[in-house]
């Protein structure tokens, strides 16, 4: 087995898109930052530290990417709570399923930030810790993003209260092929 | 107490839909760029030990 970490820069790239999905929110943007993440881990690889975690570096460079190409653009950090409107089905459907397109559009209304503490806690299996770490910041600046984050969702899509229930079952798979990505 | 399990199973609810986004974004199929900028990149430094 080969020893240079450029060797595995390929099997990150998935994961590396889909946090680029989740922060750029459209396909072409995600994959032009992409593509500046493999060309930066490319030749800063000499800093990599052998034997530490390739997959969060290769998010930390990614998302520092996002951050000041952000920052050059003067874009601000949009305002959800006037963005987002109300034509959400918010209701589970027949099976009890949370409607995924729903859930993803509220989704894509959460701040920068947010998103960014949800993606990395919540979906993609890294600690607190983890995750305060790739973005430089305070653990507990993570907690309050991805429970901020948390909170304006369940509003969005009005589950809790009497939905709650309904929706228990369906999920189970979900939590299981999210046990696979924890050891990663 | 039923109102702390309720918040905990919306929390849960969450995080389950998360999980599926990520794994739907996992599953799409990279565009060919990526693989042929890391031909390229190998390209260019031919022999390069770490």
């Amino acid at each position: 087995m080969s020893t240079d970490p450029r060797e595995e820069l390929v099997e990150h790239l998935p994961s590396l898109r889909a946090f680029a999905m989740s922060l750029c929110r459209n396909s072409a943007q995600a994959d032009d930052l992409v593509q500046d993440t493999i060309v930066k881990a490319w030749t800063n690889m000499d800093k990599f530290k052998v034997g530490t975690n390739l997959r969060a570096w290769l998010f930390t460079i990614l998302r520092n990417t996002f951050y000041s190409a952000r920052r050059r653009s003067g874009r601000e950090v949009a305002d959800v709570d006037g963005v987002f409107s109300a034509n959400l089905a918010t209701k589970p459907d027949h099976d009890g399923r949370l409607a995924m397109k729903d859930f993803e559009k509220a989704f894509a209304t959460l701040p920068d930030e947010q998103r960014e503490a949800l993606l990395l806690v919540g979906a993609s299996g890294f600690s607190y810790e983890e995750a305060a770490d790739m973005c430089g910041c305070a653990v507990g600046t993570i907690k309050s993003r991805a429970n901020r984050g948390r909170a304006k969702l369940s509003e969005l899509l009005s589950i809790g209260e009497d939905d709650a229930m309904e929706l228990t079952d369906q999920s189970t798979m979900a939590v299981m092929s999210a046990a696979n990505m924890k050891s990663m | 107490m039923a109102h702390d399990n309720e918040n905990e199973h919306v929390l849960r609810q969450i995080d389950e839909n998360l999980k599926r986004v990520y794994q739907q974004n996992l599953e799409e199929d990279l565009p060919d760029r990526f693989k042929q900028l890391l031909d390229q990149l190998k390209k260019q430094e031919p022999g390069k030990e770490v």
